[in-house]
């Protein structure tokens, strides 16, 4: 064979031809293994599916342990494609209660990725959620039947006790805003929406466990990642005990049928509080599962506003029930003593200017004024405080009245409480520069102020406040701040801001002489008249308020605790548009009061609860005076 | 001299190595996480594969025993039986996505194509040693072509595009056997013109034609004188054109690119026209070549839309669209190459080690112990593994190229180019496409590859050179 040399060379052209290739090759190699991390990753996203485990929920009792939220299974339905076979759609869709279109509609619905993203005919589909009772009931006996179908078990939150809906609180899916905020939660989970189920959420979710599953290309499971090794267990969230007693709220829900406003009693010596309603009210089991969505906003709308926590958001003028602080004010600050009596001629006069009074002329001291709850005396209490120039030489009625504002501070005015619970008012208890500001002077007169004396004017409060209000006084001069959760399981105690007392500026010796005239009030005064009768056996120490409204009819409230020596239950009944405190505010408190106290109710007082129960103040809701 | 001394036993050492790669690899890419079952159960790939490999031996065993000689006495009757096969089975041939280029028999199934390679390999060898054939002469290159054109215009009517490629890879023998360089350089042209024209656009495209035309008449015609009068004549329009844009503010109804369409344009008008005019002034009928190619070019980069749209068919369109990066499609065309990438790529430096791939044991990657089986080696040996086993391949092939340098007749060299030229396509695009270089052509890794057709095929095609290189002494 002769050799071309010249051609011979070319055996170098195609040599390093392949040498390049194989070069650009391993260059490449080192770009997508060493130098790039995204390949990495992506892989990962490929094989392992973190499967969420979710923990049970804390579940919620009352007072005596009495369970009041739990956890109820619910069945969603599932259905794997690929697994369908001969299926008997008329069966299933009789078994299942819905039509033969509903059935077609959902299954193109599912197959359709537009739809439906990452639908995979080897995966799990949500076929329909939350089954009823009775439907499942039908399902699972037939499940046999339906080749491809499954039934999964999900929990959701269930009520005992048709109360306390505000209170409880209820849970949904989470937002975008939650997501962001709290690496917690991923789309679908649930939180609690309001209530404690709200202000507890970090105790009562728990803590999630996850899984990781193999899977392969086509979405299908083939177990778990090193037999598990990975894996984390769910750890279930902390109980919680409430201090509410579900009987007592129950019944006193029911004193509150039909009219609107809020009743709140609380256990002075440790600010539980016992019962909390905000009336109208409605059933917790309304929102839970599918029919969550339309009932929230039938309530959302409803013109009652059942969903408004009265209890606790709504800033009402307190009324008479403010007189107590009144006198308290009066008795530290030393303008008036236990035997000062003050006069009223038919009311607070001076000059030109008239508050009135509904009990005549008289003077009185400050029990039986606070007894017959005497606009008059008040007027000339809040008059000598803010014109007390020897204890306040300079600007009187400026410093004064800062001084004024401190002492219902330290009652628990004016600012929030601070109950676990979301949506609290502060209500309103203005300060000296709030009046320079509208009277448009420094130089403005006590007197044109003078009706925050009997707690109407700019003052606003809280049922909850005028509750702890009451407690304070059963306590002689300190309060803890109302609370509705007494234990959480798991954990050693409630947080330390419900256990540290709040003494308020007034000495303890002063309450004395108040609690003598809310006495008074029961046994004589006020509290006793309009036909109530006093619940037997049962110190009652109380204060009514007609709540003056320039929206309407008055506001009927009343204020009390019982009994009179080592208090246990304070309450407040506020009814909107019932007129006298006397009416209806007074018979439902002091009947709770009863209730907590003595277990039932006296045959005698037994045709007032029966009226109360019964009576109805909604006609009135827009109906001016 | 005896067989043992003759035989390169360096080659067949690299083949061992290769085969048993292949294998344990395929055990590991066809591996489940949970039955994890043995390399040797025959219900599974690598337990088929290892039975391939031991009627491979008697293969081997076969074929070195006949005598080299009978060979190149065979080889056109071998050819044509093998292309009657092939002309058979676009009839007989059971439908495997579209494709038909399997033969059933009774259990079995064979692939005619596999065996067109060393059939085609020997008719080729066959060719150019017979009396009188002189390459250059263009009535023997016709036939030359013929002889390769034939079987892939029957595995293209078997609608195996892919096998059929395969078959080109023997220009380079052509190369090697005195045809011009031209021609690569033309067909390296082609591709550039069509890769940037899709990406890019046409002002690119029109930029570089030019200088591939100067290319040609330095490189081919070794003419320095009018090599740099056109490079500078080309260089000299492009900065003024880019000056004179730098300079003149164009109203915004002109772009920039329908102006510079113009300028390409009669530069490229003005090379060929230059050519022609070199052609009648010098007399040399090259020019007229390189005039021709310049026009080519241009007529190429104007039908490549149409032949993209019109010709190609919609899947090979969408895996063209993919490499090049112009469309995403991870779902469609895009899957198969995102999946190998993300497998090899989450190999890492040093892999997951072996039987602990994710990806490929999951199914993620398509064909994993067929055509996309280098991801396993990627993903569970990592980058020393895969560029290793790059490396391997490199010294194999290199190895026949100096076997087929050292055969003393031309029957065996320019065989032994064939089965390089083929082992290197194989490897090349095989790995290319995988990492995503070349577009999805599905044909095997030598050696590594699940089945028994290409195993036997490789085996053949490569046994059959390591005997007429064992017989090289030997006059004929």
């Amino acid at each position: 064979m002769q050799r071309n040399y010249k051609l011979a060379n070319r055996r170098f052209v195609i040599g390093a031809l392949f040498i390049i290739v194989i070069i650009l090759y391993i260059v490449r190699l080192f770009n997508l293994q060493v130098v790039d991390e995204k390949y990495k990753i992506m892989a990962n996203d490929n094989a392992f599916l973190t499967q969420t485990i979710y923990p049970s929920r804390g579940i919620i009792y009352d007072r005596q342990m009495r369970e009041l939220v739990f956890n109820q299974p619910a069945y969603d339905l599932l259905v794997t494609m690929r697994n369908v076979k001969n299926l008997d759609t008329l069966d299933f869709c009789k078994t299942l209660g819905i039509t033969k279109e509903v059935f077609d509609d959902r299954m193109a619905e599912i197959r359709d990725r537009r739809r439906n993203r990452g639908y995979s005919s080897y995966t799990q589909q949500v076929f329909s959620t939350q089954l009823t009772d009775e439907v499942f009931a039908r399902m699972q006996e037939a499940m046999y039947r339906f080749e491809g179908f499954e039934l999964r078990p999900r929990t959701i939150r269930q009520y005992k006790y048709s109360i306390a809906p505000l209170i409880l609180g209820s849970i949904r899916e989470v937002n975008v805003n939650e997501i962001k905020k709290d690496d917690y939660y991923k789309r679908g989970d649930f939180v609690g929406d309001f209530g404690v189920e709200k202000s507890y959420e970090k105790y009562l979710r728990g803590e999630k466990g996850k899984a990781i599953l193999l899977r392969d290309a086509h979405s299908r499971i083939l177990g778990h990642y090193e037999d598990g090794k990975y894996d984390q267990d769910p750890v279930a969230g902390h109980d919680l005990v409430l201090t509410i007693d579900a009987e007592l709220q129950q019944y006193a829900e029911k004193l509150m049928k039909n009219k609107i406003g809020a009743l709140v009693a609380i256990e002075p010596s440790t600010g539980e509080v016992l019962a909390m309603v905000s009336s109208p009210t409605f059933d917790p089991r309304l929102l839970v599962g599918h029919a969550r969505a339309r009932n929230y906003q039938e309530l959302f709308l409803n013109p009652y506003k059942p969903l408004f926590d009265r209890a606790i958001s709504a800033a009402y003028p307190p009324g008479s029930t403010f007189k107590p602080t009144q006198g308290l004010i009066g008795l530290q600050e030393g303008v008036i003593s236990q035997y000062t009596s003050l006069p009223c001629s038919g009311g607070f006069v001076f000059g030109n200017f008239r508050m009135g009074c509904h009990d005549g002329e008289a003077a009185w001291t400050l029990a039986p004024a606070i007894a017959t709850s005497c606009n008059g005396y008040f007027g000339w209490c809040l008059y000598r405080v803010l014109t007390n120039s020897r204890k306040y030489p300079k600007q009187t009625t400026l410093t004064a009245f800062e001084a004024w504002k401190n002492y219902m501070v330290s009652m628990g005015y004016g600012y929030r409480l601070g109950i676990d619970l979301p949506g609290e008012s502060r209500g309103f208890i203005p300060n000296p520069q709030y009046y320079s500001k509208n009277f448009g002077t420094e130089n403005w007169s006590p007197v044109s102020i003078i009706s925050i004396s009997i707690g109407q004017g700019e003052i606003l409060a809280t049922p909850l406040q005028i509750a702890n209000l009451a407690a304070t006084i059963a306590n002689r001069g300190y309060y803890f701040v109302p609370h509705l959760v007494k234990e959480i399981s798991g954990i050693e105690q409630i947080p330390d801001t419900f256990l540290q007392p709040h003494k308020t500026m007034v000495a303890p010796k002063n309450y004395d002489v108040v609690v003598e005239g809310m006495r008074q009030a029961a046994t004589i005064g006020t509290v006793r008249t309009a036909g109530n009768l006093a619940p037997e056996g049962i110190e009652l120490c109380g204060k009514t308020g007609t709540a003056q409204n320039p929206h309407g009819r008055d506001h009927s409230v009343f204020m009390g605790f019982a009994p009179r020596v080592s208090p246990r239950i304070a309450v407040c009944c506020y009814v909107e548009n019932a007129g006298f405190g006397a009416t209806f505010a007074v018979p439902i408190g002091s009947l709770v009061i009863e209730k907590y106290l003595n277990d039932t109710i006296s045959e005698r007082r037994k045709p007032m609860e029966e009226e109360m129960m019964n009576a109805s103040t909604l006609m009135w809701m827009d109906v001016y005076k | 001299m005896s067989f043992f001394k003759t035989f390169d036993w360096f080659t067949f050492l690299l083949y061992l190595i290769l085969v048993v790669l292949g294998w344990y690899t395929i055990n590991a890419a066809s591996y489940d996480f949970d039955e994890g079952a043995s390399i040797f159960d025959f219900a599974r790939p690598s337990g088929k594969q290892a039975v391939w490999f031991g009627l491979a031996t008697f293969l081997i065993v076969l074929i070195l025993c006949i005598d080299a000689k009978t060979y190149m006495g065979i080889a056109p009757y071998l050819y044509i039986g093998v292309m009657f096969l092939l002309f058979l089975t676009i009839f007989i041939g059971t439908n495997i996505n579209g494709s038909h280029s399997w033969i059933k028999i009774g259990t079995f199934s064979i692939q005619p194509a596999e065996f067109g390679k060393f059939s085609t390999s020997l008719m080729l060898a066959w060719l150019f040693s017979q009396y009188g054939f002189r390459f250059t002469e263009f009535t023997d290159f016709l036939k030359a072509c013929f002889v390769i054109l034939l079987p892939v215009g029957l595995i293209i009517l078997q609608n195996e595009t892919g096998s059929a490629l395969v078959y080109f890879s023997l220009i380079l023998l052509f190369y090697r056997q005195g045809m011009s360089g031209v021609v690569l350089w033309v067909g390296f042209c082609f591709v550039l013109i069509f890769v940037l024209g899709l990406i890019y656009g046409e002002a690119l495209v029109l930029f570089l034609i030019p200088f591939m035309v100067i290319a040609m008449i330095y490189g081919f015609m070794d003419d320095r004188v009018n090599t740099w009068r056109m490079l500078g004549v080309v260089v000299a329009v492009n900065l003024l054109y880019y000056a004179l844009r730098h300079w003149i503010d164009l109203p915004a109804s002109i772009s920039k690119y329908v102006v510079y369409r113009w300028v390409g344009l009669s530069l490229c008008g003005g090379t060929i026209l230059y050519c022609l005019w070199l052609t009648l002034y010098e007399r040399v009928r090259k020019y007229l070549v390189v005039g021709i190619f310049a026009f080519a070019f241009l007529g190429f980069h104007f039908s490549v839309d149409y032949a993209f749209d019109h010709i190609l068919q919609e899947h090979q369109r969408g895996r063209i669209e993919v490499l090049l990066g112009l469309k995403e499609d991870l779902k469609g065309a895009g899957y198969n190459v995102n999946q190998a990438k993300i497998a090899i790529g989450s190999g890492g430096l040093s892999g997951k080690g072996y039987l602990q791939g994710t990806q490929t044991k999951l199914s993620y990657v398509p064909e994993q112990e067929t055509d996309f089986i280098f991801c396993t080696v990627g993903e569970e040996q990592g980058f020393v593994g895969s560029a290793s086993l790059l490396l391997l391949y490199l010294v194999f092939i290199i190895r026949l190229i100096v076997l087929a340098e050292r055969q003393r007749n031309i029957f065996s060299q320019v065989y032994g180019y064939c089965v390089t030229c083929i082992f290197f396509f194989h490897v090349a695009i095989n790995v290319g496409m995988v990492i995503g270089y070349v577009p999805v052509i599905g044909i095997p890794l030598p050696f590594f590859s699940y089945g028994g057709s290409s195993l036997w095929s490789f085996t053949i095609l490569l046994f059959i050179f390591l005997k007429l290189d064992a017989s090289r002494i030997e006059r004929y």
